[in-house]
């Protein structure tokens, strides 16, 4: 329903509460929890349990209070839950990279793993630009202005690590990078934003384009062949960023989330089903022409087929590139149900157990129990971004809060899904809890807009004066405005 | 760390994850109720003050156009305006749409919503282009036709 028909008129209907104290009260508890994990995990290492601990929680619970205070300042509205559960979500991801530090330190003292502290530096740069957008953008639909410079600057941010040489570009096979000296960042997450505003308001534009009728067949209406070329370059484009860039996580997250916009705008169940063929269609392409991508199907397949002795060049095993996947399961299963407890288990066995294997690692020390715990805060965090995609009046908020919450939705999947082996393995990190400054200061920069967006869909509307009764008759003409 | 402590630990840290997830949970659950208009069931929470003293509308009452005088007993059901043959109240008339209007109860009030409608829906003098509240005796206008709810 596009109004909110209680505010509309008539007696004023009790306002909503802001729920601002509801925030500030789970942030409290989620900066509780946060401390209390870090103890355990000092604990459980054998460390000196010290006063600094408790300064770290403090500084943890200052960092997101100035948040909370912009939040307050800005979209005094916004919805409540989302800044707590981003909050704890990042918190928990930041304990656990600083044990999987400790882990790497005490089996090799030299390696100087300080991982968390470039992360807790991460998390203030997200913060900052968290600020940032909430104060610059006092109005999402004012973005629907930029859509075509955010669309150029996201394809431009999206293709230079794959033209770019592989010296600066390429880690570990996949060219995703700009690094220049120490610094890296991976351009993608910030793409991922900037197009999604782009199509967003290209749909909200040019809705009856792709709602228009072309032949009916099997109960579905399709559209005509012209118009799919939208759909066509979004499948053209995720199949360049598997070519040029060697990913298949990012170039499968673009593709569903043009997807999934594209069916939001239209309501029309044949943009999915044609979008799910091409989708099949490029896998069956990728599977024949990509080495990497075989790899990842047949680990998928069975991640513990030993490996031949006589051959070296078969990777498809458990020694060589099913090594991770195994280790990864191995530790989800150590886990159990209650998991090993936070500091006592192994998860440092598992490569890139603090990035793209996080959960493998929470798995492992949480449990099924834990896991499940930070699968419901992913579900609040989606349903609050879709819940403001409904209350919010107009279609570009609309599908601008469904593209964002629907980003976080579905890297939660392929992260999850590549982990556990539901799915085959891409490398895409967790949103918040991965390690990686890049991924936690685009979704600071996500949230942002999806509090802005809440903050439109929950706050009241300014009340007209009533009109005096004029007869219909004698009225003169009014310019009224149409809602966009 | 010994044993126990660290049995101990492991599930109170757990039983504290959960407990912040069922506190989100909770205000979801508050805030569920208080969109949808039912604000009797928060618990805790206060009854909306009732609108219009007792003044409810009864009927829909065609003032102006061909129909003119024609009544409508309202009770819950939706009201559809158009010139399609099952609609409530069918137009005769060039200006109305097939599907042109529709006019249904929510909570206590009455909305008019334009069904997208090629010449729109006027209530008073301001067209209609979300739900919008309709209060006793305000001239809904459709094409030639003008209908008011009255108690």
């Amino acid at each position: 329903m596009a109004g909110r028909p209680d505010a509309a008129a008539g007696p004023a209907p009790a306002p909503l509460p802001t729920g601002r104290g509801i925030e500030l009260a789970l942030l409290a508890f989620a900066a509780a929890l946060v401390t209390g994990a870090l103890v355990l995990v000092e604990a459980n290492q054998e460390q000196e349990l010290t006063r600094s601990l408790l300064y770290l929680g403090l500084a943890y619970l200052g960092l997101f209070a100035v948040a909370h205070f912009a939040v307050r300042k800005f979209a005094p509205y916004a919805d409540p839950l989302i800044l707590p559960t981003v909050a704890l979500l990042n918190g928990l991801g930041l304990v656990m990279i600083h044990r999987i530090d400790l882990a790497r330190l005490s089996s090799d003292p030299d390696s100087g793993s300080d991982l968390a502290t470039r992360q807790v530096v991460w998390t203030a740069i997200g913060l900052v630009l968290f600020i940032v957008v909430l104060w610059r953008v006092r109005d999402h639909r004012v973005l629907s202005r930029y859509a075509y410079t955010a669309g150029f600057a996201g394809l431009v941010l999206l293709a230079l690590p794959g033209l770019l040489p592989s010296s600066i570009s390429e880690v570990n096979g996949a060219k995703l990078w700009i690094r220049i000296g120490p610094v890296g960042m991976q351009p993608g997450e910030f793409a991922k934003i900037l197009l999604i505003v782009f199509f967003a308001a290209f749909l909200v534009q040019k809705r009856e384009l792709f709602s228009t009728a072309g032949r009916s067949f099997l109960g579905m209406e399709f559209p005509r062949a012209r118009d799919l070329a939208p759909l066509l370059v979004a499948w053209g484009l995720s199949v360049g960023v598997l070519v040029l860039e060697r990913d298949l996580g990012t170039s499968l997250l673009f593709f569903g989330i043009m997807l999934v916009l594209l069916y939001t705008a239209t309501e029309r169940v044949s943009w999915m089903v044609i979008g799910l063929s091409f989708f099949v269609g490029g896998c069956l392409i990728a599977y024949q022409l990509f080495a990497h991508v075989r790899l990842r199907v047949l680990t998928w397949i069975d991640p513990l087929q030993p490996c031949p002795l006589d051959d070296k060049t078969f990777v498809a095993c458990y020694d060589r590139g099913g090594y991770q996947i195994s280790q990864a399961l191995f530790g989800l299963g150590t886990g159990g149900l209650g998991g090993t407890g936070l500091g006592a288990g192994r998860p440092d066995l598992v490569p890139y157990a603090e990035s793209d294997f996080m959960l493998s690692s929470l798995g492992e020390e949480l449990g099924l129990i834990g896991l499940a715990a930070i699968l419901v805060l992913y579900l609040v965090l989606i349903t609050r971004g879709l819940r403001s995609a409904l209350a919010v009046r107009d279609s570009f908020g609309k599908l601008l809060a469904t593209g964002l919450s629907f980003t976080i939705a579905l890297q939660v999947f392929i992260v999850i899904g590549g982990v556990s082996k539901l799915i085959p393995l891409t490398g895409l990190t967790l949103p918040f809890l991965s390690y990686g400054g890049s991924s936690l200061v685009a979704n600071y920069a996500l949230v942002a807009l999806l509090l802005r967006i809440s903050n439109a869909a929950r706050a009241p509307l300014p009340r007209k004066p009533p009109t005096p009764h004029v007869p219909i008759a004698e009225a003169g003409t009014e310019l009224v405005e149409r809602p966009t | 760390m010994p044993e126990l402590v660290l049995q101990l630990t492991r599930a109170g840290f757990l039983a504290l994850l959960w407990l912040f997830v069922l506190a989100a949970l909770r205000v979801v659950r508050s805030d569920l109720y208080a969109a949808s208009g039912l604000r009797a069931m928060v618990p805790g929470g206060r009854r909306p003050a009732r609108a219009g003293r007792g003044r409810r509308p009864r009927q829909l009452l065609v003032t102006q156009g061909a129909l003119a005088g024609t009544r409508i007993t309202l009770d819950s059901r939706p009201i559809l305006i158009g010139r399609a043959d099952d609609s409530t109240l069918v137009l005769d008339d060039d200006y109305a749409s097939t599907r042109h209007a529709r006019i249904s109860l929510q909570g206590d009030d009455w909305y008019v919503e334009d069904l997208g409608s090629t010449n729109g829906t006027y209530l008073d003098r301001a067209k209609v282009t979300g739900p919008t509240r309709v209060p006793l005796g305000v001239p809904i206008r459709i094409g030639k036709t003008v209908i008011e709810l009255r108690s």
